[in-house]
């Protein structure tokens, strides 16, 4: 069983990723290859040639259809093959799976597990990422470490103060108490940690201008399994929400990660930084998008060596829980109860079309 | 783990943390606050009944053992030592 909940939808890729040419991409144990055709579509089809395996993401695209680089079998936009080398008769098994996918808010979801499933109104939602209102730095970085080490960072922000300080985190984060919230039915996590008098970070310094201590709001939202938003809210020390109208003396930036399982021991990490202030400033862009990108680099340097610690330690290793892990937890109980429900979707959507 | 509360339905208790806004409005949504200036946690359940332990785990196998340990919107008074095993930082 793998480790990570099927049936579910994740982020494959950044709608701008997939375009002239076939992106090939491992989601959730999964090679796939993706295209889009002509009249925009995007395509996903399982990465490999039906007759030899060769892999069809280093092959070739022509009028939509995919040309096996190895013996030019070729393949339509369901999976179907439509042509093989001088044979004009072509086996009815000569297929390549096809996936479902959608497009939403600039990402390209797959759905993993039984097509017949796939539901896009369980699609989350990050509109600010497709929003004019916004201006927004991303980028994309593979992780030699399973999904569930990115999630239990992401859900305790208290690590800002130690692995990113100088950069996003201040003595202010882990020490500031956190509210925890979990949606059973929907799945989601929310973790509230709010600062009222918190040194500014470069990170936050730079790119608003503010120049002295903040208030300064994380509000996380995990969907599980696979969209985290971070609401963050920056205002000078004392300046609160209008009890009516709009929050326009604080700045806002939404952090938003994709958290993709690649195999059992990598994992595809979306990131995306939104900000509704000096949407035209490339300055601030790009060290937005600098900044951002060192902080990233800073964890994936960390999981990756925590993902050889964690393949190397004995079974029923004891680890230590402490408040700080409460969203973290959460996080990992629904995980855990989305891996259970997905096998037990799949095996019963297996009994009924069973002859 | 502590036993409930036989003396009747009371009053939820209030952690002595200024709490944020509820955010998730969903039917069964479980929130853990912190007790201020404790290393106490306060969790609520969807049903209404509140329970107080310092380790996370502990209590979220409360909270999430619903209805078998709770369920009738009473209340969980007992409360553990605040700082069982733990030497001062």
């Amino acid at each position: 069983m793998p480790s990570w909940p099927v049936n579910q939808w994740y982020v494959a890729a950044y709608s701008e990723e997939i375009g002239d040419g076939l992106l090939g991409r491992t989601i959730c144990g999964e090679p796939l290859v993706f295209y889009r055709t002509g009249e925009g579509e995007v395509v996903a089809l399982a990465d490999r040639c039906v007759h030899r395996r060769y892999p069809l993401s280093l092959s070739h695209l022509k009028d939509d259809q995919i040309v096996c680089g190895y013996h030019g079998f070729t393949y339509d936009k369901t999976g179907a093959c439509v042509a093989a080398p001088a044979q004009k008769r072509i086996p009815r098994t000569a297929r390549v799976p096809a996936w479902t996918v959608r497009e939403q808010d600039s990402l390209v979801w797959v759905w993993i597990g039984d097509q017949e499933l796939a539901d896009e109104a369980l699609i989350p939602r990050a509109p600010w990422l497709d929003s004019p209102d916004y201006t927004v730095v991303r980028g994309m970085e593979p992780l030699k470490a399973r999904y569930s080490l990115l999630v239990d960072n992401l859900m305790d922000l208290s690590h800002e103060t130690y692995l990113h300080g100088g950069y996003i985190g201040t003595p202010e984060v882990a020490e500031t108490p956190i509210t925890t919230e979990v949606d059973e039915d929907a799945n989601v996590v929310y973790v509230s940690r709010h600062m009222d008098d918190a040194e500014c970070p470069p990170f936050y310094s730079k790119s608003t201008g503010i120049d002295g201590r903040i208030t300064r709001w994380q509000d996380v939202e995990y969907h599980a399994p696979c969209l985290y938003l971070l609401h963050s809210r920056i205002a000078p020390a004392g300046v609160l929400p209008p009890e009516e109208g709009p929050d326009d003396k604080a700045f806002h930036v939404e952090v938003t990660y994709g958290i993709t399982p690649s195999t059992e021991h990598e994992t595809l990490d979306f990131w995306m930084v939104s900000r509704d202030f000096a949407l035209d400033d490339e300055e601030v862009t790009e060290f937005l998008a600098t900044n951002n990108h060192t902080v990233v680099m800073q964890d994936v340097v960390a999981l990756d060596l925590l993902e050889k610690v964690v393949e190397g330690e004995k079974e029923n290793y004891q680890e230590l829980s402490i408040n700080i892990d409460t969203g973290a937890l959460a996080a990992r109980r629904i995980l855990t109860k989305l891996v259970a429900q997905g096998e037990e979707r799949t095996a019963a959507a297996k009994a009924v079309t069973a002859p | 783990m502590s036993s409930p509360n036989q003396a009747g339905p009371a009053a939820p208790m209030r952690a002595d943390l200024p709490a944020p806004t509820k955010m998730l409005k969903g039917r069964t949504v479980y929130r853990v606050v912190w007790k201020l200036n404790t290393d106490v946690l306060v969790g609520y359940c969807w049903c209404g009944t509140a329970h107080e332990d310092t380790d996370p785990i502990a209590l979220w196998e409360w909270l999430l053992a619903h209805p078998d340990t709770h369920g009738g919107g009473r209340t969980d008074s007992a409360v553990p030592d605040p700082e069982p095993e733990l030497v001062d930082a």
